[in-house]
């Protein structure tokens, strides 16, 4: 009789502590990432960040789970049911890396009539509901020729190496390079190519171009252009020229070698695909209680001169340099858009 | 008391589903409540009626494989023009089932395999819904949006259409004399040329029904996602061959079954549920997909022997 008492006021001491316990924390929540696509290095990097991050915070017992699902066929339709089943499976927060960024709208409009907390990033979707953490990819092209005109006060003639052709990335890195030499009349944009994002197609696209060209002083790039690029110099013969780099492992190696050889200088830009473990935090922070605003932007990973042995020694081969985030540099994110 | 071949081969395929229903309500007691069954299916419904298009050319021996490429030319259309200004929408949809018509009429007056042409469709189909859309985007037309998301009482609006598909189709298929000489098309066409029947215009019709059917499931799908993109349903030519034949159809001999289609379509829809709840590692997902696909096959191709044998007897 005794022991039978004493179990219903345990039960009743944890029914009224655990709710209570729960509100104060988010030890209870799960996340879920929703993922489009992982057949590139950038895209395997962002997995295994976001693996070892959101494993370290589960043990810490921060959130309760945070899965990881890929879709297989990088197919819109696909990840709008992949969206569905975890609302049915009842996750608090769902991040997005989209395939579309309307075409999960639908899906995502019926999480948050569920009551879920959105977070997109990278591939963003457009739906109000939801959170987007974008990357300022025309702030990102306007530090290239910044860094130049700083470098090369003189000014001189500038090669643009483009991505791929429509897709907005692209328009957007473009457009930061376009403003960034009306600002500064000393460069001039004499030939542009498409390099895909990829050292083979920017190689093959530099050395069609190259010889009808005058002598170039820089060349700014989208990233995972910029060693393709320097191979063309190197086969025509011609002095290299400032090459902005993307932050790729074999880019970064190549820069390195003419670092020690000659005393070569540029600078790196690019995303880290650590962004992935942004976003995460900044689920936590939402389902936390925090007020953050819908549309945040997320810092690109810059590396320079000073620091490219650190960073190199951090990258993996064949890799792409990446950063992952702590819960700091979240609210930091989250506190700056205010 | 005796079981017709038809409802055979009706069984398996509902039994299937009622078995992956069981197995995706064990796994998830959440989905078994309006909402629950509304997200399971509701992407499920544009996939049955691009199955019931699939079907409809099945039925005349022929094979579509430009189902997914044309859907998601309706689909941006839908979200392009029928949004915009309804009129030339509406215009665009009868041209594409009027070609449709002709593809059918190519087919059959050229002896083309249907195969062949239908996949060269597929890259017109794909380059005009690029034209139209060259990136992302498009608006739903309200009324779409709206029939997609309402909700009836009581049974959601996923079960409510995928059963007036299977009734409607059912009826035109099974039951009308139109539907008798499409699967007789299929069947034996001489016999149905033998009775003075122009199946020309047999062939012709079934295809424009075809795109009918098809655009229907592009507005549907679009009604579902808000947007479209050039390639957004480009899975749909193989989940509708898959999706007939699951529901108990056959390549040749008009031998199909539009209550089967709906089912099939469904099963498949939930089959990537079911195999996301598992927790399935995607790499091994479109695999576990066709087992899936293997399993039922294969219980039906057991199925055909015993009625076979009985017939024998």
């Amino acid at each position: 009789m005794i022991i039978r008492k004493m179990l219903f006021a345990s039960v009743a001491i944890a029914c009224v502590a655990g709710p209570v316990s729960a509100l104060a924390d988010t030890s209870g929540k799960k996340i879920a990432l929703s993922n489009n696509y992982a057949g590139n290095s950038w895209r395997q990097a962002m997995l295994t960040s976001w693996d070892k991050i959101t494993k370290e915070a589960v043990s810490k017992k921060i959130v309760a789970a945070a899965d990881p699902f890929t879709t297989a066929e990088n197919q819109a339709t696909e990840q709008a049911a992949q969206i569905q089943n975890m609302i049915l499976q009842g996750y608090d927060a769902i991040v997005i890396n989209a395939a579309s960024p309307t075409a999960l709208n639908g899906a995502v409009k019926e999480a948050c009539n569920a009551g879920i907390t959105v977070v997109s990033f990278d591939g963003i979707v457009t739906e109000p509901c939801a959170w987007r953490i974008a990357v300022d990819f025309k702030a990102m092209g306007e530090s290239q020729v910044e860094y130049l005109a700083k470098k090369l006060p003189k000014g001189g003639n500038l090669l643009e190496i483009r991505g791929l052709a429509g897709v907005s990335v692209d328009d957007e890195i473009h457009a930061g390079i376009q403003a960034g030499v009306r600002k500064n009349p000393q460069f001039k944009v004499v030939g542009a190519v498409n390099g895909d994002w990829a050292q083979d197609v920017a190689q093959r696209a530099v050395a069609g171009i190259l010889p009808s060209l005058p002598e170039i002083t820089a060349v700014v790039t989208q990233g995972g252009d910029g060693y393709g690029a320097a191979q063309a110099f190197a086969a025509a013969n011609r002095p290299t020229p400032t090459i902005v780099m993307g932050n790729r492992e074999d880019e970064l190696v190549w820069w390195k070698q003419q670092k020690d050889k000659n005393g070569y200088e540029t600078m790196s830009v690019s995303i880290a695909p650590g962004v992935s473990t942004l976003a995460f935090w900044v689920a936590q922070q939402i389902l936390d209680g925090k007020q953050v605003k819908k549309d945040l932007v997320v810092p690109f990973l810059r590396i320079d001169q000073g620091n490219l042995e650190t960073n190199l020694a951090g990258t993996q081969k064949g890799g792409v340099a990446n950063v992952e985030y702590s819960l700091e540099d979240a609210q930091k994110v989250i506190s700056a858009a205010k | 008391m005796r079981i017709s071949t038809g409802t055979i081969r009706l069984v398996i395929p509902a039994a299937s589903l009622a078995l992956l229903l069981a197995a995706v309500f064990y796994m998830q007691p959440r989905a078994m409540s309006y909402t629950g069954l509304n997200l399971l299916f509701n992407l499920a419904v544009p996939i049955a009626l691009a199955t019931v298009a699939q079907m409809l050319i099945m039925a005349v021996n022929d094979l579509d494989l430009s189902m997914g490429a044309f859907v998601s030319f309706c689909a941006c259309v839908t979200a392009t023009f029928l949004q915009a200004s309804p009129a030339i929408g509406v215009l665009i949809f009868l041209g594409a089932i009027a070609a449709y018509a002709v593809i059918g009429v190519v087919i059959h007056v050229r002896e083309l395999p249907s195969i062949v042409v239908t996949l060269g469709m597929s890259f017109v189909w794909g380059g005009l819904a690029v034209l139209m859309l060259p990136s992302p985007g498009g608006e739903a037309p309200g009324w779409a949006r709206w029939l997609m998301t309402s909700r009836p009482p009581f049974v959601p609006m996923a079960i409510v259409a995928s059963i007036v598909i299977a009734l409607v189709t059912h009826f035109v298929i099974m039951r009308s004399s139109v539907g008798v000489l499409i699967r007789g098309v299929g069947g034996n066409v001489r016999s149905v040329e033998r009775a003075g029947w122009s199946v020309i215009r047999i062939r012709a019709g079934t295809y424009a029904l075809a795109g009918f059917f098809a655009v229907l499931s592009g507005i549907a799908l679009v009604g579902l996602t808000t947007s479209a993109d050039a390639n957004i349903a480009l899975r749909y030519t193989l989940l509708s061959i898959a999706g007939v034949i699951l529901g108990g159809g056959e390549f040749v001999g008009g031998k199909v079954s539009p209550i089967g289609a709906v089912i099939g379509a469904l099963t498949l829809t939930l089959a990537g549920s079911f195999l996301s709840f598992m927790r399935i590692p995607p790499d091994w997902q479109i695999g576990a997909q066709g087992a899936i696909l293997i399993v039922v096959l294969g219980l039906r191709l057991l199925l055909n022997r015993l009625e076979k044998r009985e017939k024998s007897r």
